[in-house]
C-alpha cells in the first residue's frame, strides 16, 4: 500500500498503540525512567512532550522538504532538526512564562528537560524516513507524543502503587524494576498489533 | 555553487533566522525592564535588568550566594528567603526544601526568576562577601613547605569577617595551566586588621594554586581574592576552648586567638595543641609563647610526633597529647583544623572523653 494514501487518523492511532515510540522503539527512556516516580510530574512532562512533538513534527517537515531537499542537503537533517527543536522550545518557554504563571508551572518548567529528548528527535526522523505528507506528520507528531505520555503516565501509576504495596528486592529498586515493568508493558502493547498497521 | 558553500549558506540562514526569531521573542516576552532587588529590608537596594534568575542576577551585582552546581537546581545550596515577589514555589525546588523552609518562604535562588520588584533576605555574612583585587604585601617562609602571605586590600576598602573563616584565592594562568583557578585558604590574621588579610598556604605537590603561589607569586603582584566564607568560627559561649591544628591548619586558630585578645575575652580558658612531625615543621612558636606569657587564659602546646632530638615540646601524636591532658571534656568546646585524617582521629578522642559532637567544630582540608 502506498504510504501517502494512509489516512492521518490511522497514523495517529498507530503512533499511540502499535508504533508507540517508547514501548516499541524505546526512545525517550532517560526522562521516562527519571520522572515516572511521580504521577503529577509525569503528566506534566507527558503534556509537554505532546505539545513539542506536535509542533516540531510539521515544522521540521517543512524544513526538510522545503529547505533541505531542494538544495540536496538531506545529510544535514540532524543538525537542522536539533536547531529547530531547541529554538522552538526556547520561544515557547518564553511565551508561556510571560502569558500564564499557572501554565508555566504545569508545563513550562518541563520544556527545557525535553529539548534534547530523543523521543522528539526520533519522531522527527521517523516522519522523514517513512516519507509522511505534511498532514500525516502532524498526526504522527501528535500521536507519538500522546503515546509517550500514555506510557509514562501508566508507568508512573504502576510505580506509585508498587511503592506502597510491593516489596522490591534492593538490587532492583528504582530504574531496575522500572525497566522490567517497561518491558512487560511493551509486551502488552504487542496486543494492539492487528488493530492498525503502518510501516 | 559548490555543495559545501550551499550547505554553509543554508544552515547559516536557518540558524540566523532562528536566532533573530529568538531575539525578537526575547525582546517581546522576556524583557521585564529594570527591577529592584531589596536585600535585607532596605539594607541594600540593587537596580537590575529583569528576566534572569535570582542567583545570577545577584552574582552580577557581586552578591555571591553559595552554589555548588552553578545554577542547575541540582545541589540545593543557593537557598535564600524571598519575602515578596518571588512567585509560587516550583516543583523543581520542592525536593530541596523542608517544611520549615517552605513555611518561611525559603527558595532556591537559581530557580526564582526576577521578573518584578523582589524582596529577599540573605544571611548577614553574605553581604560582606566581596571580590578584592589585592596586592601581595609580604611573603614569609614559615617552613620548607609553608608560606605566609599578606594581601593588601585596595585603598579605602575593608573586609569584615569572623575569625576562623576562609577566602578563595585565584591563580592566574601560568605554564600549562590555561585557566584561572581558585582554592580556599583560612584567614590567619585578626578581623581587626581589616585593611589586609593573611593566608597560610602549604605546598601541595602538583597543586594548581599552590604551585602558582610557590613558584610564580612575588611581592607586589596583584591577585584576586573572594571572601569571607565558612561556618568555622568561635561560638558565643562561656565554655573552655580546646584548639587542635596541624600544618597550615594553624591559620584559623591564630585568627581566633588574636580576635579573642582584641575583643578582650578573658573569661574563657583556651589551649592550642599544634601538631607537627619534627621541629622544622613548627612556626609562629615565638608569637604564641608571647601570647601565653601575656594572657593567663591561653596555653600553647606544640607536639612533635617523630622528632627524637632534644626539644622542649610534647612528644607523640597530637591525639595522644590531647588525650593525656584532659580527663573530662563534657563542658568544653573544640575547634579543629587540619587534614581529614587528623580531624576524624581527634573527634574520636574528644567524644571518648565525653565531649558532645555538637560542641566540636572543624574545618577539614579537602
Amino acid at each position: 500500500m502506498d504510504i501517502q494514501s494512509i489516512h492521518p487518523l490511522v497514523i495517529f492511532f498507530a503512533a499511540i498503540t502499535t508504533n508507540n515510540i517508547l514501548l516499541t522503539n524505546f526512545l525517550g527512556m532517560c526522562s521516562f525512567l527519571a520522572v515516572s516516580k511521580d504521577l503529577k510530574s509525569s503528566l506534566g512532562l507527558g503534556v509537554a512532550v505532546i505539545f513539542v512533538s506536535t509542533f516540531t513534527a510539521p515544522l521540521n517537515w517543512l524544513v526538510y522538504h522545503k529547505l533541505l531537499v531542494p538544495y540536496g542537503l538531506e545529510y544535514l537533517q540532524y543538525i537542522a532538526f536539533i536547531i529547530v527543536i531547541a529554538a522552538f522550545v526556547q520561544i515557547i518557554e518564553m511565551i508561556i512564562e510571560r502569558v500564564s504563571t499557572l501554565l508555566y508551572l504545569t508545563l513550562g518548567i518541563f520544556l527545557p528537560l525535553i529539548t534534547v529528548n530523543c523521543a522528539i528527535f526520533g519522531c522527527v526522523l521517523f516522519l522523514v524516513i517513512r516519507q509522511y505528507t505534511f498532514m500525516q506528520s502532524i498526526a504522527y507528531g501528535l500521536g507519538a507524543g500522546t503515546g509517550w505520555a500514555l506510557a509514562i503516565a501508566a508507568l508512573a501509576g504502576i510505580r506509585t502503587r508498587m511503592e506502597k504495596k510491593s516489596k522490591v528486592i534492593a538490587e532492583l529498586e528504582g530504574p531496575g524494576i522500572a525497566l522490567i515493568i517497561t518491558g512487560i508493558m511493551a509486551m502488552a502493547f504487542i496486543g494492539f498489533s492487528g488493530i492498525v498497521k503502518i510501516n | 555553487m559548490s555543495p559545501i558553500i550551499t550547505a554553509i549558506v543554508v544552515i547559516s540562514a536557518l540558524t540566523g533566522g532562528l536566532t533573530i526569531l529568538l531575539l525578537i521573542a526575547e525582546f517581546f516576552f522576556a524583557n521585564y525592564g529594570e527591577v529592584t532587588v531589596d536585600v535585607n529590608a532596605g539594607e541594600k537596594t540593587l537596580k537590575v535588568k529583569g528576566g534572569a534568575n535570582l542567583l545570577s542576577t545577584l552574582a552580577s551585582q557581586k552578591l555571591f550566594l553559595p552554589s555548588g552546581c552553578g545554577g542547575r537546581g541540582s545541589c540545593g545550596t543557593c537557598k535564600c528567603r524571598v519575602v515578596d515577589g518571588g512567585g509560587p514555589l516550583l516543583p523543581t525546588e520542592t525536593p530541596y526544601l523542608n517544611d520549615e523552609e517552605r513555611k518561611t518562604s525559603v527558595r532556591l535562588a537559581c530557580q526564582v526568576k526576577v521578573k518584578n520588584d523582589i524582596k529577599i533576605q540573605v544571611p548577614e555574612e553574605l553581604l560582606s562577601i566581596k571580590e578584592f583585587e589585592t596586592v601581595i604585601e609580604k611573603i614569609t617562609d614559615f617552613t620548607h613547605d609553608i608560606k605566609g602571605i599578606r594581601f593588601k586590600l585596595p585603598e579605602g576598602e575593608t573586609i569584615k569577617f569572623k575569625a576562623g573563616q576562609f577566602a578563595n584565592l585565584f591563580s592566574k594562568p601560568y605554564d600549562e595551566v590555561r585557566e584561572e583557578t581558585s582554592r580556599a585558604y583560612s584567614i590567619s590574621s585578626a578581623p581587626k586588621d581589616n585593611k589586609a588579610i593573611e593566608l597560610i598556604i602549604r605546598y601541595v605537590p602538583n597543586g594548581m594554586v599552590t604551585t602558582y603561589v610557590f613558584k610564580h607569586l612575588r611581592e607586589g603582584d596583584k591577585v584576586k581574592l573572594i571572601g569571607p566564607f565558612g561556618e568555622f568560627f568561635l561560638r558565643d559561649t562561656d565554655r573552655e576552648i580546646v584548639c587542635i591544628a596541624g600544618g597550615s591548619g594553624l591559620a584559623p586558630i591564630r585568627s581566633i586567638i588574636l580576635d579573642m585578645i582584641d575583643r578582650g575575652i578573658s573569661n574563657r580558658k583556651a589551649t592550642f595543641f599544634f601538631g607537627a612531625v619534627t621541629k622544622k615543621d613548627l612556626y609562629y612558636v615565638e608569637e604564641f609563647k608571647e601570647i601565653e606569657k601575656n594572657h593567663p587564659w591561653f596555653k600553647f602546646v606544640p607536639a612533635l610526633s617523630r622528632d627524637d632530638s632534644d626539644h622542649p615540646y610534647a612528644k607523640g601524636l597530637i591525639t595522644d597529647v590531647v588525650s593525656s591532658n584532659y580527663s573530662d571534656l563534657k563542658n568544653m568546646e573544640a575547634y579543629l583544623c587540619g587534614s581529614p585524617g587528623m580531624i576524624d582521629a581527634c573527634e574520636k578522642v574528644l567524644t571518648s572523653k565525653g565531649m558532645p559532637k555538637t560542641q566540636i567544630f572543624y574545618d577539614k582540608f579537602s
